[in-house]
């Protein structure tokens, strides 16, 4: 079973201070804890994809109706609404190890060593049908 | 040396019985393992250049022997920690059946101590001779994900520690129904996933097929290994009309049967028919009876229902599957009409919980009853619910066409 696990910039229920207001070495105790992570999901085969995205800066948003010029803007920003900051991809045994897998990510440490207490949305994949049908 | 290119379903069939050689010389699955996929990489570089050796098993046996002496060598150090007499004791040479390494192999492969999920890519490598790489783009995981997969079902092997031989008398028959059971779920990934952008996911049906063959050659007197080869025909002889061009599934009610593969059905009938014919019947016997019944009927409407209706029967005896008392409700419903049908849904609420199949069931029977609201509804509820996207897209098809009246 394969999961999404997104997770957003400063979304709602963590009250943690944003990163850029950590001491380095917390920063680098977080990415660490990516990291080791990301060998971890490796090593016991369940990684499918993990991505960071660029931040909110660089975002641009399009619409277009095929026709005319497409409407390019700044954004959006993490002001406005939940933005997406990066996601894992894992392919795993259970629904129940997809949560355990979200449950560490939330935890991950953050200023002063405190958990960040992200929210992190567990999405299943679509995949093939069963045969049966 | 012959001019011949390698081909690759010779790499496959000579796979396991190089690991069944080297194992039986040197013991150690896991390192053996690791040294045929080497040689065979060897192989499939080299003889098209070169030219299939004579013995091309012999070839193999031996560059994987020393691919294995080389790794030794190298871990020489670490090696001379551990129990070297145990680790190089070298089991008698007795000539073996082909069949046998196989059937060794793909007992060990399917060992219960290891989830489906690990068993499956195993079997795949190390009896079916494929590469890391072609069973990762077959699940879509990167091939360093698949690799750790593989090696940590080898890790798990080596723990159980079993001898490299046929399981003892007795205990049999539970283990081939681990490997079983895995070569099925190998086929319906291949299957679920016919045509379109997942073709690369449809050899595994193929996969199976052979490996399904495999047993069945070794085991030619079983009635399940048969029944299991004979359904895996059965139902892969409808795979040209299942599928629309565009990937769109096709119900089993609306196939173009002209386009159904006659001779794998002719052929899965011999097999399913000397099966039975031994009187033990299985649930895999009794699916391709199910299967074979479908395959001879002119038209869904002309199709044996009541006698389709006593399989499930039967087969919900044997299996206790909530998922079988859904496709009897089906069978009931073509027997004894729709009401009766949806009767038999409302029993299974509780065990099957909010399961998109029971809505997308229920839709169905709904929709033949005539209730179109009930049944649209029903339709919305399952497309809400599964995680399966071509589904999804019938589901939300099915539902937008009743909406709009009848097409």
């Amino acid at each position: 079973m394969r999961y999404m696990l997104l997770q957003n910039y400063g979304a709602a229920g963590t009250d943690s201070p944003p990163i850029s207001e950590w001491a380095p070495e917390d920063i680098s105790a977080h990415i660490e804890f990516q990291q080791v992570l990301n060998t971890e999901l490796l090593e016991r085969g369940e990684l499918v994809d993990a991505q960071g995205l660029a931040g909110p800066e660089q975002a641009k948003t399009v619409i277009s109706d095929g026709i005319s010029a497409p409407v390019i803007t700044d954004g959006p920003f993490p002001e406005s609404k939940e933005l997406l900051a990066g996601y894992r991809i894992v392919d795993v045994e259970s629904a129940e190890r997809a949560l355990e897998i979200a449950a560490r990510i939330s935890a991950a440490p953050g200023a002063n060593g405190a958990p960040v207490r992200q929210p992190i949305e567990v999405r299943a994949v679509m995949s093939a049908p069963d045969p049966e049908m | 040396m012959t001019g011949r290119p390698a081909p690759a379903d010779l790499l496959r069939d000579l796979a396991p019985r190089a690991l069944g050689a080297v194992v039986r010389r040197y013991g150690h699955f896991a390192d053996a393992e690791d040294a045929v996929q080497e040689a065979l990489l060897a192989a499939a570089t080299t003889w098209p250049a070169d030219g299939t050796p004579d013995n091309a098993l012999a070839w193999l046996i031996r560059v994987a022997s020393r691919k294995m002496a080389d790794q030794y060598r190298r871990d020489e150090a670490r090696r001379r920690r551990e129990d070297l007499a145990a680790s190089w004791s070298l089991i008698p040479h007795e000539p073996v059946p082909a069949h046998d390494d196989t059937l060794i192999l793909m007992l060990m492969c399917c060992h219960p101590s290891l989830s489906p999920g690990a068993a499956i890519p195993l079997t795949l490598r190390a009896v079916g001779g494929l590469a890391t790489r072609e069973i990762a783009a077959a699940f879509l995981v990167p091939e360093a994900t698949m690799a750790q997969r593989i090696s940590r079902a080898k890790a798990k092997l080596k723990e159980a520690d079993e001898p490299f031989a046929l399981p003892p008398p007795g205990e049999g028959g539970e283990r081939l129904r681990s490997v079983l059971h895995v070569l099925y779920l190998i086929f319906n990934e291949g299957y679920a996933a016919s045509g379109g952008p997942d073709l690369a996911r449809s050899d595994l049906s193929g996969e199976a097929i052979r490996l399904a063959r495999d047993v069945h050659a070794a085991l030619p007197q079983d009635p399940e290994a048969t029944g299991l080869l004979a359904l895996m025909l059965l139902t892969d002889a409808r795979r040209p009309a299942r599928t629309r061009p565009g990937g769109e599934l096709v119900p089993l009610a609306e196939q173009d049967r002209a386009r159904w593969d006659r001779r794998l059905i002719t052929e899965g009938l011999t097999l399913l028919t000397g099966a039975l014919r031994q009187g033990r019947p299985g649930e895999y016997q009794v699916q391709a009876a199910i299967a074979a019944l479908h395959d001879q009927a002119a038209s869904h409407a002309q199709t044996d229902w009541a006698q389709i209706l006593a399989l499930y029967d039967r087969l919900e005896q044997l299996t206790g599957n909530p998922m079988v008392t859904l496709n009897r409700a089906v069978a009931t419903a073509m027997v004894h009409g729709p009401g009766a049908g949806l009767a038999l849904l409302d029993g299974l609420g509780g065990r099957l919980g909010d399961h998109h199949r029971l809505r997308a069931v229920r839709a169905h029977l709904l929709e033949q009853a005539g209730d179109t609201s009930g049944a649209i509804a029903e339709f919305q509820a399952a497309a809400a619910r599964t995680t399966n996207l071509r589904e999804r897209d019938y589901l939300v098809a099915k539902a937008a066409r009743l909406a709009t009246g009848p097409a």
